[in-house]
C-alpha cells in the first residue's frame, strides 16, 4: 500500500516537474508546478512530516504560486518561441544528465547502518507540530532567530527597493 | 475493513449533507434578500400546485442550469476553463474533513469519532486548502480571455492573498490559549469552565481574535461587502464567461464555503458541538445539580448544537451580504493591512502576556 502511494505521488511529481519546463504556455507551467508541489507535500505526509506538508501547501502552493500566477497574468506572456538546437543546449543537457547520473550512483552506494537512527522505530510524537515547535523555539532558538532576522532584513530591503521615492 | 467502511460512510454522509445544505442555502439567500427588500421572494416554483414556501426553487435552479447552453469562449483556454470551477469547488468541500461535528459515538464496543480526519495539523490543513480556493477564481478569470474576467481574477488574487495573512494571524491567539492545532482538542478544551461557571468558548477567551477573524474569513469567501472580484455592478467578475452548470459550480462553491466557514466559526469560537455544562454522562450544572442522560441523547444534543450554531452563522453571513454595500478597493486593502493585521499582532502579544501571568 505504502509503495503504491509512493510510486503514485513520485510519478505525479516527476511528470508535472517535466511538464513545467516542457509546456509552452506559462500559465500551464505554473499549474503543473502547483501539482508538483502538491505531490511533494503528499510524499512529506508519507514520511511522517504532516507539518512540513501543510506548510509546503500554505506557503508554496497557496501563496508564492499565486504571486507567480499574478505576475504571469499581468505580464500577459505569449507562448514561448522555440529556438533551434544549439551547441549550448547540448552542453547543458549533457551536464545536467551527468549530474543526475552522479547523484543516482552516490545515493545507490550509501549503505545505512542499522543503528544510525534512520531505521529505528519513530517516537510517537515524531513530526508533530509540538515536537517541531519545541526543537525550533527551545533547542535551536538562536539559529531560528538569526534566520528570522535575515528574512526581516530581506523584507525591509524589498520594501525599500519597491518604493519609488524615499523621503 | 470495518474502519474503512465507517470512514467512507462518514465521507458520504458529510458530502450529501453539505451539498443538500448548499441547495437550501440558495433558498435562504433568496428569502433573506426578499425580507430585506420587503417583498415575498422566490415562491413561483411549484410541483402540481404545491409551492412549499419556495423550497422547490433550488431544484428548479439546478434543472435550469443543466439545460442551459454550455459555452466555452472559443479564444480562451479550453482545458483551464473547464478546470477552474472544479478548482473552486473541491477545496471548499475538503475543508470540512477536519471539522468535528460531534463527540465519539459508541455503539456496543465500537467507537466512532464524529469527524472524518483528526489531523495533528488540523487548522493548518484548513489554511492550506482555504488558500487553494484562489486558483479557481484566478484561473477562471484568465482562461475566459475576457478583460473583465481577467480584472476580476486579478482582484481576487490580490484580495485573497492579503486576507489569508489576516485569517492566519487572527487565529494564533486561540491556538495559544488551547495549545494545539487539532480541532477536536480545541473543541474539547472549550468544554472546560472559566471561573467555575462560564464555558471556556473561544469567544470568551479571545473576543478580539473573533472580531478580527470574522471579517477576514468573510473577505476570503468573496461575498458582499468584499465582492470586488465579482462586483456585479461594475465588472461582472471572473465568471462572466461561464454558463450552465459550470457557473452553477461556482455558485454552489460559494454556498458550500459559507456553510464550511459557519461551521468553523462555531467550532473555533462557540464551543463546536459542546452544549454548556453537558458532559459525556449528562448535564453537570455549576450549582451542583446533575441530570444524567443516555449516551445516544448526549450525542444527539451535541450534533444538534453543532448544526444550530452552523445555521446561525450561515444566516448571519447572508444577513451581512444583504445589509452592507461594497467596499472601495483601497478601503479593502487598508482594512486588511492597516486595520486587521496590526490588531491581530496586538492580540497575539496580549494573549502571550495573559498566558504568562495566569
Amino acid at each position: 500500500m505504502e509503495t503504491f502511494f509512493f510510486i503514485l505521488f513520485a510519478v505525479v511529481a516527476i511528470f508535472s516537474g517535466l511538464m513545467v519546463i516542457l509546456k509552452k504556455n506559462p500559465i500551464a507551467s505554473v499549474m503543473f508546478l502547483i501539482l508538483a508541489l502538491f505531490a511533494t507535500a503528499a510524499l512529506y505526509v508519507m514520511l511522517m512530516a504532516p507539518f512540513m506538508a501543510a506548510i509546503q501547501i500554505i506557503v508554496y502552493a497557496g501563496a508564492i504560486m499565486v504571486l507567480f500566477l499574478f505576475v504571469v497574468m499581468l505580464l500577459n506572456l505569449s507562448k514561448i518561441q522555440e529556438g533551434g538546437v544549439s551547441a549550448l543546449k547540448i552542453i547543458g543537457a549533457l551536464v545536467a544528465g551527468g549530474i543526475m547520473v552522479a547523484i543516482a550512483v552516490v545515493v545507490r552506494s550509501i549503505a545505512i547502518p542499522a543503528d544510525s537512527g534512520f531505521l529505528r522505530e519513530l517516537p510517537a510524537e515524531y513530526g508533530t507540530v509540538e515536537s517541531i515547535g519545541r526543537s525550533m523555539f527551545i533547542t535551536y532558538l538562536l539559529p531560528f532567530e538569526i534566520a528570522s532576522f535575515l528574512l526581516l532584513a530581506a523584507i525591509i530591503g524589498a520594501v525599500v527597493l519597491a518604493k519609488k521615492k524615499l523621503e | 475493513m470495518l474502519e474503512t467502511a465507517i470512514t467512507l460512510a462518514k465521507i458520504w454522509g458529510v458530502l450529501i449533507t453539505l451539498v443538500g445544505l448548499a441547495a437550501i442555502m440558495t433558498w435562504v439567500e433568496r428569502k433573506q434578500s426578499a425580507v430585506m427588500q420587503d417583498r415575498l421572494g422566490a415562491n413561483r416554483a411549484d410541483v402540481f400546485g404545491i409551492r412549499l414556501i419556495g423550497l422547490f426553487q433550488p431544484m428548479a435552479d439546478g434543472l435550469k442550469m443543466f439545460w442551459k447552453e454550455d459555452f466555452i469562449p472559443p479564444r480562451g483556454d479550453k482545458f483551464l476553463h473547464t478546470l477552474a470551477p472544479i478548482l473552486a469547488f473541491f477545496p471548499a468541500l475538503v475543508i470540512f474533513a477536519v471539522i468535528p461535528f460531534g463527540d465519539v459515538l459508541r455503539i456496543g464496543s465500537l467507537e466512532i469519532p464524529l469527524q472524518i480526519a483528526d489531523l495533528n495539523v488540523g487548522y493548518l490543513f484548513i489554511l492550506a486548502f482555504g488558500g487553494l480556493t484562489i486558483y479557481g477564481t484566478v484561473i477562471a478569470g484568465w482562461s475566459s480571455n475576457n478583460k473583465f474576467s481577467l480584472l476580476g481574477g486579478l482582484r481576487a488574487a490580490a484580495q485573497m492573498i492579503s486576507y489569508e495573512v489576516c485569517v492566519g494571524l487572527s487565529l494564533v491567539g486561540l491556538i495559544m490559549v488551547f495549545g494545539t492545532l487539532e480541532l477536536d482538542a480545541i473543541v474539547r478544551g472549550q468544554n472546560e469552565l472559566l471561573f467555575g461557571f462560564l464555558p471556556k468558548w473561544g469567544i470568551f477567551v479571545q473576543p478580539l481574535g473573533f472580531l478580527l477573524f470574522f471579517p477576514a474569513v468573510i473577505a476570503e469567501t468573496k461575498r458582499v461587502p468584499f465582492d470586488l472580484p465579482e462586483g456585479e455592478s461594475e465588472i461582472i467578475g471572473y465568471y462572466t464567461e461561464y454558463s450552465g452548470m459550470r457557473f452553477g459550480l461556482f455558485y454552489f462553491a460559494e454556498f458550500i464555503e459559507i456553510i464550511v466557514m459557519a461551521a468553523l466559526f462555531g467550532t473555533l469560537y462557540f464551543g463546536g458541538y459542546n452544549v454548556p455544562y453537558l458532559y459525556a454522562e449528562g448535564f453537570r450544572f455549576p450549582w451542583g445539580a446533575e441530570w444524567n442522560l443516555p449516551h445516544l441523547v448526549v450525542v444527539f444534543l451535541q450534533i444538534g448544537s453543532f448544526f444550530i450554531k452552523m445555521a446561525f452563522f450561515c444566516w448571519l453571513q447572508v444577513l451581512i451580504r444583504w445589509t452592507l454595500p461594497r467596499f472601495r478597493y483601497d478601503q479593502l486593502m487598508k482594512l486588511c493591512w492597516t486595520g486587521i493585521l496590526p490588531l491581530a499582532v496586538l492580540n497575539i502579544i496580549l494573549t502571550g502576556l495573559v498566558l504568562m501571568v495566569v
